[in-house]
């Protein structure tokens, strides 16, 4: 009888497990406006990282502002909050740019990528780009990214706007450009 | 070999069996039958390691009973997330048999438990647990080296 009760209480675990993880797949996470408004002061204040950067201007703010460490913490969150064209290894889409995170060991990896990949060829300004979180370590501390795939959602000047993990479906992707170009500036 | 395709059921109707097979682990609790029906299902997870998830006795139950009476796949999944699965699969287990032989008999219930919620949520949602971890084990591998 103990043996019975202890076999259903490990599967309610594992039904309440799949269910919330159910629930988190795909969904957008924006990052909170502060947080965006005081990483773009930050940027204004420090070197430019604005789009259209060549790559020598790119590639400072990342190499030189991580090793620096004299202003601490707002250089980390300065650092923490985009990526660079150098870090992608392509030039950044002029209207958004999906980064996504996979891994070798990953199947939701490839449905994800196959939304992406469409989205991103059908609408003009909007790029994709998948990498291996094994060659990609440093990004996946960056933004401490515990799962594959991991999308970012990065706006033209490469700042993080917002993330989503697991298998992600059309309608979400589509859910989260659209929350790139309407951002909530009425309230 | 690294680009086999398979049918994604496969590997989902086979978790459901060793869900079945853990489930009846549990039952039996700690005693010799329990350690050998364990040990069924470490085995069974060392041959898909070995062989891939499609090389496995659930695999060809699948083939031979299920997959006649089910339409055509209308996707097909790698070889390489299930297989991984079958690695985290066969050291769970694993860890739990040879403890239960060192005379740990409590490391036979929680293994299977810990088996079976994998299992089940790999059956019932299509969860791969395993691969869900992978990255965190990647992490932790790269800051010891």
């Amino acid at each position: 009888m103990l043996r019975l009760v202890l076999v259903l209480a490990v599967l309610a675990v594992a039904t309440v497990l799949g269910l919330w993880w159910r629930s988190r797949n795909g969904r957008f996470t924006p990052v909170e406006r502060s947080v965006l408004d005081r990483a773009a002061r930050l940027d204004v204040a420090g070197l430019p990282v604005l789009s259209g950067t060549t790559s020598s201007e790119s590639s400072a703010p990342r190499t030189s502002s991580a090793h620096a460490g004299s202003s601490g913490p707002a250089v980390a969150s300065r650092v923490d909050s985009f990526v660079t064209p150098d870090q992608l290894g392509v030039p950044l889409g002029a209207t958004a740019t999906f980064l996504q995170l996979s891994s070798e060991v990953c199947t939701p990896c490839r449905r994800t990528h196959a939304v992406l990949t469409a989205l991103a060829d059908e609408r003009d300004g909007v790029t994709h780009v998948d990498l291996d979180v094994a060659e990609h370590l440093d990004l996946v501390r960056q933004f401490d990214v515990l799962r594959t795939p991991t999308v970012l959602l990065l706006d033209p000047a490469g700042v993080v706007v917002g993330r989503m993990s697991g298998a992600t479906s059309r309608a979400q992707a589509v859910g989260a450009l659209d929350h790139l170009r309407t951002p909530e500036e009425s309230s | 070999m690294t680009d086999t395709q398979i049918d994604p059921r496969g590997p989902r109707f086979g978790a459901a069996l060793t869900a079945v097979l853990l489930v009846v682990v549990l039952l039996l609790g700690t005693g010799t039958a329990a350690v050998v029906l364990l040990a069924v299902v470490a085995v069974s997870f060392a041959l898909g390691v070995a062989r891939g998830v499609q090389g496995t006795w659930q695999a060809a139950v699948f083939r031979a009973l299920v997959r006649p009476r089910l339409a055509a796949p209308t996707e097909l999944e790698d070889a390489r997330p299930p297989r991984f699965a079958q690695l985290v699969g066969f050291v769970v287990t694993g860890v739990g048999l040879v403890l239960a032989l060192f005379g740990v008999s409590a490391a036979v219930p929680v293994s299977a438990a810990i088996a079976l919620v994998a299992a089940f949520l790999n059956a019932a949602f299509g969860l791969c647990l395993g691969c869900e971890m992978y990255l965190l084990g990647l992490r932790l591998r790269s800051r010891s080296a």
